[in-house]
């Protein structure tokens, strides 16, 4: 391991040995972390390995039970979020932390408002001038001057309300900034530019914490790495020093043989076919055939109509044009979910806690919802045989959880997504309709996840998924078709793709596009 | 740049443009209602001591709505508002009866409704019980404390007592050069302290913050306990007001009054545009509703229809403003 000292000496922030423990579990064993003054120092591991618990006590949300921190040469104790902030330390959350309803300068001042007649207290007048000017000057500085900060935030795209969280870690002059996954909810162009500002933010001076799954994004935008596993810090140094293959076997702790499964898969007879679908916006022309024992990928930019696509099929959103067959069955346009659903098809949403799962409810009414008749004597369900059948799901599939009863939630992101896939195997899908299956869930999982899928598909099952990330697409499919604005292109063998052809034909659309846009 | 053009174009409603979408179908609905009614009503309706009439019967519903526009769009709700009206019009009334001057009377009636909120305010937040159930339970226990403590009846101190309370709320004010009664300009002046508290103040935006998104709010240091705390004790002294105008108008402290008066104001905020999960609403927009809620009930008394049938009629609109509000948002987010 090539551990780097620090080079101007003292270290702008440093965690030593810092231990947490909840209960019986300990979430860190001795985790330690060095951050300099302009660097983006990235934070890998699994999910569960403590980053989270880390970054919350770096913030003041925990304390922990051992351990010393410094900062700015000084011993940092935050007594919560806002005393972190105030002291220079500002986090910007995965799920964004802002209020929809107020405007964007509201948002960046919100806490901190300055105040016409300090002497009133929080009944003062506020001093919109101020506040306005305060925006106006973070969000110029964040390259986004001609954004009007009397905007109501809510009506704004997801890339903006980050700039607008990260114009809040500004405006309170923060000189460390943790961003906790912040491209998860941005399309590749948002998350480009976000990496930029990120490049140029340290450039500026400022020291930023970056969380990301993603590691072409670590490669691009950090300086030097800490890797933790199971709370305890394994690895730390300068990227350039590292591979990708060697973080994320250190980030798994066992070498990486293959992150996907051996192809040969054969393909059967064509079992879904899809003709000119278009729906009320999105999609515009889309079809396709998948066979048995296929995996078809779809790759897109965010909002081409991938996932318009597959809710189309599956009966979500509706169909104004088009033809559905499904086993050489015609489906009417105005078939509903259930009855598709009984024709085979089984749709997974890629907004896996808003619709998904039901959190709050047991793993097993979630994943024996679609189908709890077959459970039930004489009408009643009894939590017995509910158990007895889930843990049927739960073993074949591998899924760790606490038990069938436990609360869906308390799952990591990777046994919740492979509790939605069980789900649809319980409801005897057999089309899958996948949308972002691995989005989010940590790269452990998604191994688990690319195992599960070639082990359905060889089973002789039909799976259609999308994916915003390409090498997945590259790795797992066998055929991949491209959807731009609405239209799906034709679907080529994953083998005549590459990552750049799939892109090229994502931004620009089909070969006759050509021109229309420089990528 | 481009990604502020491109934001643009995404989204073409300009913010100004949002707000006057909100208060259209308020004000819509309150012309549709005056429409109607001077239709059918032209001589009674449109009269200046209809006028006054209606100015007058806004005040209560008013009042108590401007308190709740504050709780609903921090995320919370009062259904108890109706009954702790009741409890301040008997305390206000008791009051008078022991002798004490009619500003001792409100000051009374405004400290119950105040105490009142105190409780409710510090329940939610210390309990963390929901406010639904919390001012459910506050709803029982003001009006059976109401009961108690006038014995289950009216409560009438001496006529004289009641002093500039009368006055206040006199449809045919004195001097004459007032138009309405003192309370409905009373309730302008508070109308628009309100609605710049709301809004101007880092009070208000806290308000907004924490029924738009509580965590962000905590997160961002806003004193999120005692914020709510103020919402509620806020919502509780517009009822002692509320309470207080009811006793000049009644000329008794009625422990019976105001019984489902909660779902009025609610519905007043309801359709002046405010979101009952929080984050959305304005004093403009509540007046409104309130304003078109008594115009209503004015209108179906003058042309003889019965109470049963107001009451259906105003459960429709409630359920027709939420739809609107409903196909809005909808809108918005597509």
């Amino acid at each position: 391991m090539s551990e780097t000292t620090s080079p101007g000496g003292v270290p702008l922030l440093a965690m030593r040995e810092v231990r947490k423990r909840f209960g019986g579990v300990h979430a860190l064993r001795g985790v330690s972390l060095e951050i300099e003054r302009g660097e983006v120092h990235a934070l890998v591991g699994e999910n569960g390995a403590g980053k989270s618990t880390l970054m919350k006590i770096l913030s003041g949300i925990e304390s922990p039970d051992a351990g010393e921190m410094d900062f700015l040469g000084r011993p940092w104790r935050p007594t919560g979020p806002v005393d972190a902030r105030r002291g220079g330390i500002a986090m910007i959350h995965q799920e964004l932390a802002l209020a929809p309803h107020l405007s964007v300068a509201e948002n960046i001042a919100l806490g901190v408002e300055p105040r016409r007649v300090p002497f009133l207290g929080s009944v003062s007048p506020l001093d919109l001038r101020s506040m306005r000017k305060r925006s106006e000057d973070v969000l110029r500085r964040l390259g986004h001057g001609d954004l009007d900060p009397g905007r109501r935030t809510g009506d704004l795209p997801a890339a903006v309300r980050q700039i607008v969280e990260i114009g809040r870690a500004l405006a309170s002059e923060a000189s460390v900034v943790v961003m906790d996954e912040p491209t998860s909810s941005l399309g590749r162009r948002d998350a480009d530019r976000l990496l930029e500002l990120v490049g140029r933010l340290r450039d500026e001076g400022l020291a930023i914490v970056y969380i990301s799954h993603f590691l072409e994004e670590i490669r691009r935008v950090a300086d030097r790495y800490t890797v933790i596993r199971d709370g305890v810090t394994v690895s730390t140094g300068r990227m350039a020093d590292q591979s990708d293959e060697g973080l994320v076997e250190r980030m798994i702790g066992r070498s990486l043989d293959a992150v996907f499964p051996p192809g040969g898969r054969s393909p059967g007879e064509i079992r879904l076919r899809a003709r000119a679908i278009a729906g009320r916006s999105l999609p515009v022309d889309a079809s396709i055939e998948a066979h048995r024992g296929e995996i078809l990928g779809i790759a897109g930019l965010v909002g081409a109509g991938r996932t318009e696509f597959l809710r189309c099929l599956a009966g979500l959103d509706p169909t104004d044009r088009g033809a559905l067959e499904i086993h050489g069955r015609k489906i009417r346009h105005s078939a509903s979910v259930r009855s598709r659903m009984r024709a085979g098809l089984g749709f997974l949403s890629e907004d896996r806690k808003g619709e998904g799962l039901a959190l709050a409810m047991s793993v097993g009414e979630n994943l024996l919802l679609p189908r709890l008749r077959p459970i039930a004597r004489g009408g009643l369900l009894s939590s017995r045989r509910m158990d007895e059948a889930a843990s049927v799901w739960l073993d074949r599939l591998a899924i760790r959880t606490g038990g069938s009863t436990a609360a869906a939630g308390t799952s990591s992101g990777g046994n919740q997504q492979k509790i939605a896939i069980a789900r649809l195997l319980h409801q005897d899908a057999d089309v899958l309709l996948l949308d972002e299956p691995t989005r989010g869930i940590d790269i452990g999982s998604k191994v688990q996840v690319y195992g599960l899928l070639d082990r359905l598909a060889r089973d002789g099952r039909t799976i259609v998924m999308t994916s915003g990330h390409l090498p997945e697409l590259l790795g797992i499919c066998d055929r991949i078709a491209v959807m731009h604005r609405g239209v799906l292109g034709p679907a080529r063998p994953a083998g005549a793709w590459t990552e750049s052809s799939l892109m090229s034909e994502a931004v620009l659309g089909g070969a006759d596009a050509d021109g229309e846009e420089a990528a | 740049m481009t990604v502020a053009k491109r934001v643009e174009a995404n989204d073409p409603e300009t913010p100004w443009l949002g707000r006057i979408g909100r208060l259209a179908a308020p004000f819509i609905g309150l012309f549709l209602v005056l429409g109607i009614f001077v239709a059918i009503e032209p001589e009674a309706f449109a009269s200046a001591r209809n006028a006054q009439t209606i100015a007058v019967q806004t005040v209560v519903v008013g009042i108590g709505a401007i308190g709740m526009c504050f709780v609903i769009v921090s995320g919370g709700i009062d259904l108890s508002i109706g009954s702790v009206i009741a409890l301040a019009s008997v305390t206000g009334a008791l009051t008078l009866d022991a002798g004490h001057s009619p500003s001792s009377a409100l000051a009374v009636s405004a400290g119950t409704g105040v105490a009142c909120g105190l409780l409710n305010g510090g329940l939610v937040t210390s309990l963390r019980i929901p406010p639904f159930i919390v001012t459910l339970g506050m709803l029982g226990i003001a009006r059976g404390l109401a009961k108690l403590l006038s014995s289950n009846q009216r409560i009438a101190p001496p006529p004289e007592s009641v002093g500039w309370l009368e006055g206040f709320v006199d449809k045919t004010p004195e001097p004459s050069w007032l138009l309405v009664a003192p309370a409905v300009w009373s309730l302008l002046v508070i109308a628009v302290v309100a609605g710049l508290v709301l809004r101007r103040t880092p009070f208000g935006v806290h308000v907004v913050a924490i029924g738009s998104n509580e965590q962000t709010a905590r997160l961002c240091g806003v004193a999120v306990r005692r914020t709510k705390i103020v919402v509620y004790v806020l919502c509780g002294l517009g009822a002692g007001i509320a309470g207080a105008v009811t006793l000049g108008r009644l000329g008794v402290g009625d422990p019976t009054t105001a019984v489902g008066l909660e779902l009025q104001i609610i519905a007043a905020v309801v359709i002046g545009g405010a979101s009952l999960s929080g984050g959305e609403g304005g004093i403009l927009g509540t007046m409104i509703g309130a304003f078109m809620l008594s115009a209503l009930s004015a209108g179906c008394t003058l042309a003889g229809i019965d109470n049963s049938v107001q009451e259906i009629i105003i459960g429709g609109i409630i359920v027709a403003a939420v739809t609107i509000d409903g196909v809005r948002h909808r809108r918005n987010r597509a």
